[in-house]
């Protein structure tokens, strides 16, 4: 059981999370974007539980907040469809390139 | 009514504070009121002067700032020559008043012309009423500034502009000499009051050199003010102001405030022989200079402003000879007729319409009365026996002998004679001989203008007998009472003073006679238009034309190199420094896209660079 070290949980979390932002900051498509941010939250939750048994005080702690996360982020999941529905409605798009109201 | 003298220049200022705010309403009416206030001002310039003959000199003064164990004070002197020139400046103002209302007749800002000359008004009597330097120095800057307003009072015309401009700098290159002056002495006496002064320097309190300098400097004041040379161009220039205002300021108000500061500070002025002679100097030499230019003028208010000029350097003349007495009574004499002159020259120029002499003659028989009293007045000028002027000149001739130098004495001779010459030369030519141009619609000017130059003819005949060596001299007297400095300064020269001074003026008028009156002597020689002579002197030995080569391109060139600077300099660095900033601005609004995947990817680019720093750094684990 333990012949895994930490370093493993961790590199995964890394790789896991590097895809994530390369997906979030690169991709134009905005479903995309939404699915990459749910890599990178995932990642941290990898972290939160290998933590939780690796740590220098292990607890349940770090697992208890990884459940919270996943419920948070299936949230957010859900009302970032919904605004990306919106904006479709109003913009008739999805591409991200395209909304840059901000800039006016 | 010593006591409220104080009030005597307060009716001109409400006479210009009336016309500034109710003036637009007032239009022509406005006369009425600055003619009824300066006419209360002269009622009472009057009375004082004959309570004054009686009473002895009244002063009082509060204090007025307090600077460290220093009291400064403002009030008032009634003495001799404060009530003297109280009446000179507030009857002259008065009648300048009543004949402005002829002569202005139909301009567009009559009440503005008004305003302005109870404002010049105000400011000359609260000089002349001053009791200390710092006063004094307030109300001669006010005066600056009301013959700038009424010198300029054309300003469309872009000559009378220039010469509004030219006459207020001229003056204030003298000013800053009065005020260096004016700060040397209180550094020197601790006091800007006249009393103190003359008391330090009565008591030897203060050394010789600082005497001759504090002198000097205060003369340079006066110089600017009185037309003196090198300072006397703005003078002639001047004549673009309207004809009265001419009359006002260049025959006894502004003009005769240098000489009247020279004598009120004639204490100070005395206790320097090297003083003294520097005013005679150029009071001789400006007498004729001035008188040789105007040989040659060929405009009517030009020839008077050049004798202006001269009858001040006269003036300054017999102060720099010791000849106080003299300088005042010139100065009286030279107000009335002087005044006189430039009101009948604006009686001429408002009936001919022009002012070159060249084009008119002929004018006696049209002009019936202006005629007779501009001949009373050149005739007074000339130095003629029995007019005033006569006495006061003779005065000044006997102080140049007395006190003066030879040399200086036969200045005033020739400047005599001089003026003897170009005042009839301009009778002649105005009033004799043929019609030079058409001259039909002549007619005689209205009584307000008339009455004015009636009362001032009087004064020019009769104002000399206050003073002769024949009816005994009570204005010399009175003048000197009690005044130990002063009491030498009355001086009767020989008699022979008096034939040298009548034969001289009635050559003058010889010469005059036989080349412009009977034209029997050819007048080529001086007017003929190769002449080198005539050309030196009709461009008036060109000065102005030095002082453009001179002065003027010195001051251009430094202001040139300062704009310079400032253009490229001080500008330069401001702009740099904004355009910098800009710039930056400019760049940055480049990198808002507006994209949300930009800001993140600069969001995630900036932690890096902070996780590099920390990484190399140690952060706080160092």
């Amino acid at each position: 059981m333990s012949t895994i070290p930490a370093s493993a949980f961790l590199s995964l979390a890394l790789i896991l999370f590097c895809i994530g932002l390369y997906g979030a900051l690169t991709k134009r498509n905005t479903v995309i974007v939404l699915i990459s941010i749910e890599l990178m939250l995932n990642a941290v939750n990898i972290n939160l539980v290998t933590f939780s048994k690796y740590g220098i005080k292990p607890s349940i702690t770090g697992q208890i907040f990884a459940l919270f996360a996943i419920t948070v982020a299936a949230a957010e999941a859900a009302v970032g469809l919904a605004i990306l529905i919106a904006l479709y409605r109003n913009r008739r798009t999805i591409n991200i390139d395209e909304m840059d109201s901000m800039k006016n | 009514m010593m006591e409220t003298a104080w009030i005597i220049p307060l009716f001109p200022l409400l006479s210009f504070l009336i016309l500034l705010l109710f003036g637009k309403r007032l239009k022509e009416s406005s006369a009425v009121v600055g003619i009824l206030l300066t006419l209360a001002s002269l009622v009472y310039s009057v009375l004082v002067l004959f309570e004054r003959f009686s009473a002895p000199t009244f002063k009082t003064e509060a204090v007025w700032l307090t600077i460290g164990d220093i009291h400064l004070t403002a009030g008032f002197e009634v003495n001799q020559l404060n009530a003297l020139m109280l009446v000179i400046v507030s009857l002259v103002s008065c009648l300048v008043h009543t004949y402005s209302k002829g002569y202005m007749h139909g301009d567009e800002r009559f009440h503005v012309f008004y305003a302005y000359l109870g404002l010049f008004t105000f400011a000359m009597l609260g000089l002349v009423l001053s009791p200390n330097l710092l006063q004094t120095y307030i109300f001669w800057e006010l005066v600056g500034v009301g013959s700038f307003l009424l010198i300029g009072f054309y300003f469309y015309k872009e000559e009378a502009k220039q010469a509004a401009k030219k006459a207020f700098i001229m003056t204030r290159i003298g000013d800053v000499g009065l005020l260096i002056g004016m700060i040397l002495l209180f550094w020197q006496t601790n006091s800007f009051e006249y009393d103190n002064i003359f008391k330090a320097v009565a008591d030897g309190s203060v050394t010789q050199g600082w005497i001759t300098l504090t002198a000097i400097l205060i003369f340079i004041g006066a110089m600017g003010k009185s037309g003196q040379f090198p300072l006397h161009t703005w003078l002639p220039d001047a004549m673009e102001g309207p004809t009265p205002v001419s009359a006002l300021i260049h025959a006894a108000t502004m003009v005769a405030a240098g000489v009247y500061l020279v004598a009120a500070l004639f204490p100070l002025f005395a206790a320097s022989q090297t003083a003294l002679m520097t005013v005679a100097v150029i009071g001789g030499f400006t007498a004729i200079f001035a008188a040789s230019i105007g040989l040659v003028q060929t405009d009517i208010k030009r020839v008077l402003a050049y004798s202006t000029v001269s009858q001040l350097g006269y003036m300054m003349l017999a102060l720099g000879s010791g000849g106080y007495v003299a300088g005042v009574f010139h100065l009286m004499t030279h107000a009335f007729f002087k005044a006189l002159l430039f009101l009948a020259a604006g009686s001429v120029i408002h009936a001919a319409h022009t002012q070159d002499i060249e084009e008119m003659g002929g004018l006696w028989k049209k002009l019936r009365l202006t005629g007779p009293l501009f001949l009373i007045g050149t005739l007074a000028i000339s130095g003629v026996p029995l007019l005033s002027g006569f006495f006061s000149k003779d005065e000044i001739l006997a102080a140049a002998w007395e006190g003066g130098h030879p040399v200086l004495f036969l200045l005033a001779v020739v400047a005599a004679f001089f003026t003897a010459f170009y005042m009839f030369r301009l009778f002649f030519m105005v009033f004799t001989g043929e019609a030079r141009s058409e001259m039909k619609s002549v007619h005689e000017s209205p009584s307000t203008m008339t009455l004015p130059m009636i009362v001032l003819g009087v004064l020019a005949v009769v104002s000399g007998y206050v003073n002769t060596t024949w009816f005994g001299s009570f204005l010399g007297d009175w003048l000197t009472d009690g005044n130990k400095v002063l009491s030498g300064s009355h001086t009767e020269g020989p008699a022979w003073i008096m034939v040298v001074a009548t034969l001289v003026s009635l050559a003058g008028i010889f010469l005059a006679w036989l080349m412009y009156g009977k034209r029997s002597l050819s007048r080529d020689w001086l007017s003929g238009k190769g002449s080198t002579l005539h050309t030196i002197l009709y461009n008036k030995y060109y000065v102005d034309e030095f002082y453009q080569m001179s002065i003027i391109k010195i001051v251009k060139g430094i202001s040139y190199f300062l704009r310079f600077i400032d253009v490229f300099l001080v500008e330069g660095i401001v702009k740099g420094v904004g355009g910098a900033v800009q710039g930056l601005g400019k760049t940055g609004s480049k990198l808002q896209t507006g994209q949300v995947q930009t800001y993140g990817a600069m969001a995630f680019v900036g932690l890096a660079v902070l996780v590099v720093i920390f990484a190399l750094t140690g952060g706080y684990l160092k």
